[in-house]
């Protein structure tokens, strides 16, 4: 209870038509984040322990950090560290958990992002991010299927 | 029911619109904390959260016997995106800033 204040966090949720195979993909795959996170590449080695970056479309690298756990495709928790904002790479590594969970004919997307300082700038940032990059993986999914993934 | 409509019902009331005000300053509170200061019994405030729960404008973790509660505006930025281009996004975000500044000067002149 005490220490809940000493950490900055979101939880965002969102319902996708599609099927779990699908959004893992989505999560993981760069020439599908590219489509939908505002240009942005995601390179990693997928398993415990791998390296984990975000690339901008100009080859700059916008975040860094490392996979902690992996089991596709229900769970992937990432340690994660801005590099390009000086101010926000100074607050070190946050976590980000993302966990896909099937519900009726959707998948319900969880994503706990989590700081351990309280007001952190770096939250704060990704804070307005998160809901535009959820709606358009949503809807590159939902409706940008057939120009997409087939 | 996790539709726009719901979405809409759920942001139809004044006491709902204010426990995500909270939210929206401090992330990640109690049920307890959330009713703290507003007059409203504990089940008021239990039931509004369901009704926020169910449009999926509030989302919670469990943390130990506590349930922390957190606002989730993905369902207000989806609704958001049918009628705002992305291009208007800047212009309309720095109008807002400019209505805070404005209306904060006010504030302390008065």
């Amino acid at each position: 209870m005490a220490d809940k204040t000493e950490e900055s966090r979101f939880v965002y949720v969102t319902f996708i038509r599609t099927t779990a195979e699908r959004l893992w993909q989505a999560l993981t795959d760069a020439e599908f984040t590219k489509q939908y996170w505002m240009g942005v590449r995601v390179n990693a080695e997928w398993k415990p322990g791998g390296a984990w970056q975000l690339v901008f479309p100009d080859g700059r690298i916008a975040d860094t950090g490392e996979v902690l756990e992996i089991d596709p495709p229900r769970r992937l928790v990432v340690k994660w560290r801005n590099e390009f904002m000086p101010e926000m790479k100074a607050e070190g590594y946050s976590q980000c958990v993302m966990e896909l969970e099937p519900l009726g004919e959707t998948i319900r997307l969880t994503i706990t992002h989590t700081m351990e300082r309280a007001d952190s700038k770096f939250i704060q940032a990704v804070t307005g991010g998160w809901p535009q990059i959820l709606s358009n993986l949503k809807s590159l999914l939902e409706t940008g299927t057939a120009m997409v993934l087939k | 029911m996790r539709s726009e409509d719901a979405v809409f019902r759920a942001l139809a009331d004044a006491s709902r619109r204010k426990l995500l005000d909270r939210l929206h300053r401090r992330n990640g509170q109690t049920l307890g904390e959330l009713g703290q200061g507003l007059g409203m019994t504990r089940q008021g405030v239990a039931k509004h959260l369901a009704i926020l729960r169910r449009a999926n404008l509030v989302s919670w973790r469990r943390e130990g016997r506590e349930r922390l509660h957190f606002i989730n505006p993905v369902p207000i930025n989806e609704i958001a995106e049918r009628w705002i281009n992305k291009f208007e996004r800047p212009r309309l975000e720095a109008l807002a800033e400019l209505k805070r500044k404005l209306e904060e000067n006010d504030g302390r002149q008065n």
